[in-house]
Formats: structure tokens, C-alpha cells, sequence
């Protein structure tokens, strides 16, 4: 075969010569210095906001501090137990229980379906959508005292709403009553979290590729099928870790139970982080607070690596 | 086994875009059809629409003679293989073959002597027990395939099945496909933009350009007859060669531009000014101009290894077409026209 040999040489000895710039090194290219420089203020922050306080709760916790007198003095054990002795701190411990369990259940089932209504594609939808995350944007001691006029033992609209089609004679004293009180403070826990959850399940259902969904659909599964056997699998890293979260958050919160309720009546919706806030900073026995707090770190600790290690064992690819 | 038939089908995407523009389509029983075009020509799209993933603008789709369009897929007793394969991926091989007939409400015993079945005629009976992600992609295809299987569908729908493997394991996987269509001899449509997949699998092939069908037919007419010159130029590799003249084009497949030494018979000659050439498998491509009166215009001839004519760069060189080969085309519509006398 004839050939001709290219001639490439003509446009190499054209173009100029320019020497390499050995300047142009900025802070930017030397990832060792950079990674540094970007972590520093994280770990200042957390060292300073988290570390110290955590340290400080662990001395507290072995001293006999109080609001009136902050001289140190080592008790060891005497205040776990105080606590431990204390009848209050068990209903705590079961209320706290209670309160993180069932607002989960009903947080993960109402995300679930939100973040469904959420992704779903229907005329109007923006509205919902607004609607769904409104609660999320409402600050929450704000949207806690609406709750609290909602749920009032005279004005409550609620009441007047059940009074007016007959489903009940008298008013219902919500915050009065201490089933009625939990299951209010739950049900405002939820209202509060879910907003949240839908959203991180919204994300996690978007992740599913089309072609599975699409897939399960051909081979002929209807949609509750789709839903147990594709969706939630598919989804149930995202839904433990946002569960994970949720628990731990609804765990050591004590924002609805302060604002509704101030764990009455009779300490029947007290709970462990109201209850180290009463004792420990109003009751000015800071010691005692301290160990009530410290009582909820090795279980939130067991809880998020049982978590973790979960998700770490469904693999999902 | 049936038919699957489309009627004047339209589908757009926010009332503008027209992603299938008034397809007409039948297949034969058991037939293997194959929908060409290039991408976002809405191959994808009609078979989509096939499948009930898709609900049609206007038009209807018969599956068996029987109007299905409004029916969810999976009232429509159909396989789908996806160009991802879209397997089940927190299920095992087995859960991801038994799942179609589980969804039917197949008893255990029977789903589980049908998977197998499958398994093993795929080759794929020892990986019954691993995940998705430990599997390659060859494996992936058969649990796909598997599974599409399972449910002995009336008509197998493939989405660019192949275009995930790598380009030795398609050639065998295409071998295999066409093997595994014969062996069930179910209705199949395969959508792919590979027209030598197209070639080799089809029975018969429609290729498809913006939204319409531009010609179907089996792939020796498709090559030797295009109906027009897209089909002419999408088919072939190198394409049709077009040369103006007149009030036409006219066309010729590049392998049968040849010296005019080795072309006997009734031909057409023309000067080719040798601009660049490749070595090929075997073949020379020569590159060049021809001027049929209307200006020089580029073509391209291949020239198999038995013609040892000398051809050098630079050249003019006399070639020729044989008169049988020559396809004409209207210069304003590209529709085939007919034939007209060249002079020379």
C-alpha cells in the first residue's frame, strides 16, 4: 500500500516556546496545608462547644456543685445514687422511652407517605409541597405555643371543633390529663419532625433508579408490592439513618415537653433532658443534673453503633 | 406467542416536543424486529409505549390483536430488558427470577423449578445465590434475560441489551440472543442504534429517524433498496455515497466503487481524484471527488483485498459503478425516484 508520510513537523516549530511557571503554586494546590486550614474551625468548634461542656458535665457529675456554691468537691458516686433512688428519675427514664419509640413510629410512617405525596406528579402540587414544610420552617417555641392555645383546657378549637359535631360533652383538658398529655406532646413531637423526614426520604426515593421502579412494574407487580419489595429496601438505608437521627434528636430534646407541658401534670410527660434541665438549672443542683444527663449518653452511644453497623450490613449497591 | 401492532401512534412531551410522529407498525408472529435510528430518534420511546411505561398522545397498541393501550404494563403480559437491566438489587439471583412469577401468585414449588429452568438454559444456574453487584456484565444480561423469561411472555421487549458489555462479549452475546429468540420463538422488538446488531439480529428492521418510521423491511432490502437518503447514509459503514446530478442523487454503496478494470457489464464511470486512504480489515477505503457534471463531490470507495489495482495519493484514477448497483434519489425530498439515464 502507498502511504505518505504526514507532515506534522511544520506546525510543532510555529508555535512558541513557553517555560514552565514555577510560581504559580498557590495555597489552593497544597492539599496538606488546605485540609488543615479547613478543619481547624470545626474542630475548635466542636473541642469548645461539645468537648468542654461533655468534660465539665463528667466532673459535675462526681462533685457536689450547686448554683449557690461552684467549689468543687469530689463525691464520687453519691449523686448516681441520689438519682438512682429517685422515683421521678425511673418515670423519666420510662416517659423518655416512650416518647423517642412512638414519635419514631409515627415520624418514619408519616415521612413515608409525605415524602410520596412529595415526589408524586399532580396538578397543584407546589402547594402541598409548601404546606408539608411548613412546619420545618416555623420556629419551634413559636409553633409550640399555637399548640399550646390549640390545646388549652377552655379555648382549645379542637374541643370546640369535636364539642360542635358531638363527639364529646365537656372539654377534653389535653395538657391535664397524663395519657391525654403524652399522646399530645407526642403528636406535636411528630408534627414538628416529620416535615424533616419526608424531605430525607424524598431524597432517598429519588435515588431509586427509574428502570428498577419501572422494571418491578412490567414483571408485574402492583404498587404495594413496588412498595414492600423494591421502594423500601431500596430505601431503608436513608429511612435508618434519618430514623437514627430522629431518635437521637427526640432523645435528648426537651423543647415540646418544656413549652406544652413543663412535664406535668405530676411529672407524667417528664422526661430525661426536662428533667436534668429542672433539676440541674432551676433546682440549681447542678451536680445531680449533670448525672441525670450523663445517664443518656451511653445509651444514645449503643444506639447510633447498633445503627450504623445495621446499614453497614444492608448492602445495597 | 402474538403479534404486536401500532396504529398511527403519536406521543409528545408537553405538547411540543414529538417524540413519536404517527407510527404505523406490525410485526409477524414470533418475528424478531428490530427498531434502528439514531440517538433520540424515539426508538425508545415507542417501545416505552409498548411496554404501557408510556401512555400514548393518540394512536392504539395491540398486543395480539387486542387494544391494550390504556392497560398498566403489567396487564399486558409482556418482558422487558432493560439497556441497565434494572435487576433487583438487595435480591439474590433466585429472588430476582422468582419475582415476576411471585407477583402472578405462582406456588413456591412451581416458580422455583421455573427459575431453574431458566437459570440453566442461560448458563447461569451457579450464581443462583449471589447479589446483583457479584455478578459481571455478561451475567447480569442472562439474570435479566432469566427473568424475563420466567414468565413465558407473549412478547419480549430489549432495550439496548448489549450496549453495557464490552465489544468481545457482544459479539457472542448477540449470537446467544439470537439463539435464545429462535429456541422460545416469542414476538420480539429490540430497540438498538448499532446497525450491525440490527443486520444480525433482525428478522426484519424498522429504522426509525424524528419521531417517524422511514423504512422497514428485512436487512438485505434496508442495505441494498434504502427508501430514502437516510436510510441510505444511516445504513452502511462507510455510508451510501451521494453524488448530485441534476434533478437527483445519485447513490452507490461504496463497495461497489471499484477500478473501472474490475467492474464488466453495464457500468458508469467517473474520474476519482485519490484525496486520502485507509487500510481496514483487510480493505482499502479511498477517499476522493468524483464530478458527475454538478462539481466535484466527495465519496468513498472500499476496495476488498482480491483488487490489487495500484492506487496512489494525489492520483486520478477512472472508476466505476455497475448500473444494477445504482440507486437514484429526488435532490429535494431524498425519496427514492426513478432511474435516470447518466451520459458517459
Amino acid at each position: 500500500m502507498a502511504r505518505s508520510a504526514p507532515p506534522a513537523e511544520a506546525a510543532a516549530t510555529t508555535r512558541e516556546q513557553r517555560p514552565v511557571d514555577l510560581r504559580r503554586r498557590g495555597i489552593a494546590d497544597r492539599d496538606g496545608v488546605l485540609s488543615w486550614l479547613l478543619l481547624t474551625p470545626a474542630v475548635v468548634y466542636i473541642l469548645a462547644l461539645v468537648g468542654v461542656p461533655f468534660v465539665l458535665a463528667v466532673a459535675f457529675s462526681f462533685s457536689d456543685v450547686t448554683g449557690g456554691d461552684p467549689s468543687f468537691d469530689w463525691v464520687g458516686l453519691r449523686n448516681f445514687e441520689r438519682v438512682f433512688a429517685d422515683p421521678i428519675f425511673w418515670r423519666s427514664l420510662r416517659n423518655t422511652f416512650l416518647f423517642t419509640a412512638v414519635s419514631m413510629l409515627f415520624i418514619v410512617i408519616f415521612g413515608k407517605v409525605l415524602a410520596n405525596i412529595l415526589i408524586a406528579d399532580f396538578r397543584g402540587r407546589w402547594i402541598v409541597r409548601f404546606c408539608v414544610l411548613l412546619p420545618w420552617t416555623t420556629p419551634v417555641a413559636l409553633s409550640t405555643i399555637t399548640w399550646l392555645w390549640l390545646l388549652d383546657s377552655v379555648f382549645s378549637p379542637i374541643d370546640w371543633v369535636l364539642r360542635q359535631v358531638g363527639l364529646i360533652q365537656s372539654n377534653m383538658f389535653w395538657l391535664g390529663q397524663p395519657n391525654l398529655a403524652m399522646i399530645s406532646v407526642i403528636a406535636v413531637h411528630v408534627w414538628r419532625l416529620v416535615p424533616l423526614a419526608a424531605v430525607i426520604m424524598m431524597a432517598g426515593l429519588l435515588s431509586i433508579p427509574k428502570d428498577v421502579q419501572e422494571q418491578a412494574a412490567v414483571d408485574g407487580a402492583g404498587y404495594w408490592r413496588r412498595m414492600f419489595e423494591v421502594t423500601i429496601p431500596l430505601t431503608a438505608p436513608v429511612i435508618a439513618i434519618s430514623a437514627l437521627f430522629g431518635a437521637i434528636f427526640t432523645f435528648t430534646d426537651m423543647t415540646v415537653v418544656y413549652v406544652l407541658t413543663r412535664g406535668g401534670p405530676t411529672n407524667e410527660t417528664q422526661v430525661l433532658a426536662s428533667w436534668a434541665f429542672f433539676k440541674g438549672i432551676e433546682g440549681s443542683d447542678v451536680a445531680q443534673g449533670a448525672a441525670i444527663a450523663l445517664f443518656l449518653f451511653p445509651l444514645l452511644l449503643a444506639a447510633a453503633i447498633a445503627i450504623l453497623r445495621a446499614v453497614r450490613r444492608m448492602e445495597v449497591s | 406467542m402474538s403479534t404486536v401492532e401500532v396504529r398511527d401512534l403519536r406521543k409528545s412531551f408537553d405538547g411540543r416536543v414529538h417524540a413519536i410522529d404517527g407510527v404505523d407498525l406490525l410485526t409477524g408472529e414470533g418475528e424478531y424486529l428490530v427498531l434502528l435510528g439514531p440517538s433520540g430518534c424515539g426508538k425508545t420511546t415507542l417501545l416505552r409505549t409498548i411496554a404501557g411505561l408510556e401512555q400514548p398522545t393518540s394512536g392504539d397498541v395491540l398486543i395480539g390483536g387486542q387494544i391494550v393501550t390504556g392497560l398498566p404494563p403489567r396487564a399486558r403480559r409482556i418482558a422487558m430488558v432493560f439497556q441497565s437491566y434494572a435487576l433487583y438489587p438487595h435480591k439474590t439471583v433466585q429472588a430476582n427470577i422468582v419475582f415476576p412469577l411471585r407477583a402472578e401468585g405462582v406456588p413456591p414449588g412451581e416458580r422455583e423449578e421455573k427459575a431453574r429452568t431458566a437459570a440453566e438454559m442461560l448458563g447461569i444456574g451457579h450464581l443462583l445465590g449471589r447479589k446483583p453487584r457479584q455478578l459481571s456484565g455478561g451475567e447480569r444480561q442472562r439474570v435479566a434475560l432469566a427473568r424475563a423469561l420466567v414468565r413465558d411472555p407473549t412478547v419480549f421487549l430489549l432495550d439496548e441489551p448489549l450496549s453495557n458489555l464490552d465489544a468481545k462479549l457482544r459479539t457472542s452475546a448477540r449470537d446467544e440472543l439470537k439463539r435464545f429468540q429462535q429456541d422460545i420463538a416469542a414476538t420480539t422488538i429490540y430497540v438498538t442504534h448499532d446497525q450491525s446488531e440490527a443486520m444480525g439480529l433482525g428478522d426484519r428492521i424498522a429504522v426509525m429517524s424524528a419521531g417517524r418510521v422511514r423504512q422497514i423491511g428485512a436487512p438485505v432490502e434496508i442495505y441494498d433498496d434504502p427508501a430514502d437518503t437516510f436510510v441510505a447514509t444511516f445504513i452502511g459503514s462507510p455510508p451510501m455515497n451521494l453524488v448530485p446530478h441534476g434533478e437527483v442523487l445519485v447513490g452507490f454503496r461504496p463497495e461497489h466503487l471499484l477500478p473501472v478494470e474490475n467492474v464488466s457489464g453495464e457500468r458508469v464511470t467517473a474520474t476519482l481524484e485519490v484525496q486520502r486512504m485507509e487500510y481496514l480489515s483487510g480493505d482499502r477505503h479511498v477517499y476522493g471527488t468524483v464530478d458527475l457534471g454538478d462539481g466535484p463531490c466527495r465519496v468513498i470507495a472500499r476496495l476488498p483485498a482480491t483488487v490489487e489495482t495500484p492506487i496512489a495519493v494525489g492520483e486520478r484514477h477512472d472508476f466505476a459503478v455497475p448500473g444494477a448497483r445504482l440507486r437514484f434519489f429526488d435532490a429535494a425530498s431524498g425519496l427514492r425516484t426513478e432511474p435516470v439515464r447518466l451520459g458517459a
